[in-house]
């Protein structure tokens, strides 16, 4: 029987990154994607233009980029809107996206639920059961199986 | 409809034969059990045993009523029906992975298999040999087959596969047949050329070619459409020549697992929801919709509730309601995994059958279901 007395730091290597066959995402250039435009935003919360600021916050969503500050900021962004709706205009508010948006709503939710804070999470668990009605079980399925994720 | 429980365990893949009164199915295991309609019972007839691997896929030829399994032990087999007896004929596919799927070109003189080892194997009879021999399509494909189709010109081969892209490759193969006409999807089709790919660039981030595994794929009858399922709950069509459009729906339901054309612009597609769901391509429009869950809900008697049942389903359940909406009310109880078509062709599909993970066999008639569901339209 051999002992091993050279050292034993190939077990740490990780193989599959080696593998020449190894799965690679598309790298889809995402370098002009700055999340939506919080000055825009910020104009149309103060105005109090609800429905206005959700559909702006949801526009230009920083899908293909790899830079996770913009995420991070779209997602605060998304929550500040989210929060200054009144519980009773959630529902309207859900009602006039379009099936993309619900969508990208959802990602958005599910996304703040990992990094709760203050209040957030109540608020965003109301947007959840309104927006599950609107896009169903697909819309969340279409959360956990994205490969680009915001 | 028809139902009929076949055994507790999933049901892994099934089969027909020609005249539909063999049915060849896979009880989550390594055997291939055929049972023969029997009047309204079904009786086993054969057991085939010859795997080291559950069973993946069959597939039943109809004219020379030969079967080929492929399992998870790495081989397909080739079964003919000798006095009475399948007898199998191993074929080397030389993966070093699992067989995922096989399906029977439509003239039958060549088969497909999905595996594993991100690659297909394009099987055909040697006379001289007196074997099966495979060659292989690789390129470009990333991740393991999961489904397979045939086009009608016996040459196009679609596939689905774990990369999130469904692409439709040239199997032709110059030792069994002429060199195939132009289609719509191409015109020069060399062995392993890739035709079409889903999800190419330029789709925006919506929904289609990006998201999920390709469970199934399916031709229609003229072979100018293509439909996939993904595992991003979405149903997409392709159709050749305009493959620069592919018009995906998003769907509110779990994603489905298997997809089939019953006439040219209508789909039947089934999956983790347990019932079939239909959906309507509009060729001019270059739109899918959906078209209406077919299943016939059991008639829920809800009659009068004690007012003691009514606090025991407060105090277990808190609702006061007899049966929460999460009751399983469509014939199949799990999953369905495979549909096929029983009569009419996928042109002007009369029956089709389905089978799930609850071991359970169902036979819908096109008709019945359109009558039932008064806005159900079959274009």
């Amino acid at each position: 029987m051999s002992k091993n007395t050279v050292s034993d730091r190939f077990r740490k290597v990780d193989v599959d990154e080696y593998d020449e066959n190894k799965f690679v995402d598309e790298e889809d250039g995402g370098e002009n994607q700055g999340g939506p435009d919080e000055a825009e935003v910020d104009t149309l919360l103060r105005q109090g233009n609800m429905n206005g600021a959700l559909h702006a916050v949801l526009m230009n969503p920083p899908i293909n980029t790899k830079n996770q500050t913009t995420k991070e900021r779209a997602e605060l962004l998304v929550v500040k809107v989210l929060s200054s709706f009144k519980s009773s205009d959630i529902e309207k508010a859900v009602g006039s996206l379009d099936k993309v948006e619900v969508d990208l709503l959802m990602k958005y939710i599910y996304r703040g639920f990992e990094k709760p804070s203050d209040n957030s999470s109540a608020v965003l668990l109301q947007w959840h059961e309104k927006a599950l009605a609107v896009g169903g079980v697909g819309s969340i399925v279409r959360v956990l199986t994205a490969r680009k994720t915001i | 409809m028809a139902y009929h429980s076949f055994l507790l365990e999933p049901i892994s893949c099934h089969a027909w034969n020609k005249d539909r009164s063999q049915i060849a199915l896979c009880p989550n295991n390594h055997e291939v059990h055929v049972y023969k309609k029997d009047g309204a019972k079904w009786s086993k007839i054969h057991e085939l045993k010859e795997h080291n691997g559950q069973v993946t896929g069959i597939d039943w030829a109809p004219d020379s009523n030969r079967i080929v399994t492929c399992g998870a032990d790495r081989n397909a087999y080739v079964w003919t029906l000798k006095e009475g007896a399948w007898k199998p004929t191993l074929v080397i596919l030389r993966i070093n992975r699992a067989a995922r799927c096989v399906k029977w070109s439509p003239k039958e003189n060549k088969f497909a298999v999905g595996s594993g080892s991100r690659l297909i194997s394009v099987c055909y009879f040697e006379q001289e040999n007196d074997w099966w021999v495979c060659k292989h399509i690789k390129k470009p494909i990333r991740s393991t087959i999961l489904s397979l189709d045939w086009h009608p010109n016996n040459v196009l081969l679609a596939a689905g596969s774990c990369d999130f892209k469904c692409r439709v490759f040239s199997a032709y193969i110059k030792e069994v047949e002429e060199k195939p006409g132009p289609t719509p999807w191409g015109s020069k089709m060399p062995f392993g050329e890739m035709l079409f790919e889903s999800g190419g660039s330029g789709a925006a981030q919506t929904a289609g070619g990006g998201g999920g595994w390709v469970h199934s794929v399916c031709f229609s009858h003229s072979g100018n459409r293509l439909a996939w399922t993904s595992h991003d709950s979405t149903v997409s069509v392709a159709e050749g020549g305009k493959t620069s459009t592919v018009n995906s729906l998003s769907s509110e339901t779990l994603p489905l697992l298997c997809v089939t054309f019953i006439t040219e612009n209508s789909l039947v597609a089934a999956g983790h929801d347990c019932y079939p769901v239909l959906f309507v391509y509009d060729g001019a429009k270059g739109s899918l919709t959906f078209g209406g869950k077919l299943d016939i809900p059991k008639q829920a008697a809800q009659k009068g509730i004690s007012a003691r049942e009514r606090f025991q389903n407060l105090d277990r359940r808190a609702s006061e309601t007899q049966s929460t909406e999460k009751d399983v009310n469509t014939l199949h109880k799990n999953s369905i995994s495979q549909i096929s078509v029983l009569e009419g062709g996928r042109n002007q599909c009369t029956k089709f059958c389905t089978t799930g993970m609850d071991g359970g066999m169902c036979i819908w008639d096109v008709k019945t279901l359109a009558s039932a569901m008064k806005d159900l339209k079959i274009v």
